[in-house]
């Protein structure tokens, strides 16, 4: 009977799906959407306190727009469906792994250039006899 | 020859450096461009501030040039450019709307009684409906929208004389 008295609120606790963000509770219908919400609020940024995501973040913006996120989901809205309707309002800015396109493009081919510029310089030094 | 080259490629990555710290530093991260210019104001339909009951939507906005001031009680660099506004309002050079965002109904009244009141219309958003919709994340801010509800501008934070400036400039630049 005592372990029932356990068991049975952690069984609860288990079969509601439940994410907890900033002190307040969201519910889901499944442990989809609450792994698609979980997902979103580590890729979007406040745009407020811009170091930190909308799960991290305690700021009035951080709270609406997690709101916003969860009423999405809860809609059964897609993952990209969601990451477009804040792009349109507040610009890639919201995202934090940044798109391809042409003002983006340095943080995206830099590393390549400045690996093949290394490995020209190596070969261009690395060419000379040695005089001994 | 080939020694020279050896010093000076640290000294040329040293100046590279030097160009993007200069330029980095004269960033400023809170202005993020919006995406919304060059796009018609979301549609809204929200209560407005002044009056009991009455409600004002994308019609009732003015057919010529205006701006749109996001602003609320609790923010305090508001103040900063509420003379402005004023100037502005009473000038009559441009008419201003005011978007009162998150705020609370009395409250809102009661600062507009206290400093005064530059606003033609005013929009009364305490859920931040419209707000989300134009991607306001710091208050204060001013949008200018031409006469056919377009998205020309955004200025992020208190307005200043050559913000205002900039916006007339805008306008003109549009005209044929």
């Amino acid at each position: 009977m005592k372990i029932i008295k356990i068991i049975l609120p952690m069984l609860l606790l288990v079969a509601t799906s439940v994410s907890i963000a900033s002190n307040k509770i969201y519910s889901f219908e499944n442990s989809n959407q609450q792994l698609i919400f979980e997902n979103l609020l580590e890729e979007l940024r406040c745009l407020v306190c811009q170091n930190q995501s909308l799960a991290d973040s305690g700021s009035g913006l951080a709270t609406d727009l997690r709101d916003e996120v969860y009423q999405m989901v809860i809609q059964n809205n897609s993952q990209q469906a969601i990451k477009t309707f804040l792009v349109e309002r507040y610009g890639n800015f919201v995202l934090y792994d940044p798109p391809l396109n042409p003002s983006t493009s340095i943080l995206w081919f830099a590393p390549f250039i400045l690996a093949a510029l290394a490995v020209g310089l190596v070969l261009f030094f690395s060419k000379t006899p040695k005089l001994d | 020859m080939k020694k020279k080259i050896f010093f000076i490629i640290p000294l040329a990555l040293f100046f590279i450096m030097v160009g993007f710290l200069i330029v980095g530093l004269q960033l400023d991260p809170r202005k993020i461009p919006s995406p919304l210019i060059g796009k018609k104001i979301p549609k809204f339909n929200l209560a407005e501030l002044s009056s009991d009951g009455l409600t004002i939507t994308n019609e009732d906005l003015p057919s010529t040039p205006f701006l749109l001031n996001v602003w609320a009680s609790w923010c305090s660099a508001c103040l900063e450019e509420h003379e402005l506004l004023k100037r502005i309002s009473d000038s009559g050079s441009i008419k201003v709307i005011g978007l009162n965002y998150k705020d609370n109904h009395l409250e809102a009244a009661r600062w507009l009684l206290k400093y005064g009141d530059p606003y033609t219309k005013k929009i009364f958003d305490p859920e931040a409906s419209l707000g989300l919709n134009l991607g306001v994340y710091g208050v204060p801010e001013t949008f200018l929208i031409d006469e056919n509800g377009i998205i020309v501008y955004k200025h992020i934070g208190p307005l200043s004389f050559e913000t205002y400036r900039n916006f007339l400039q805008q306008l003109e630049n549009k005209k044929p």
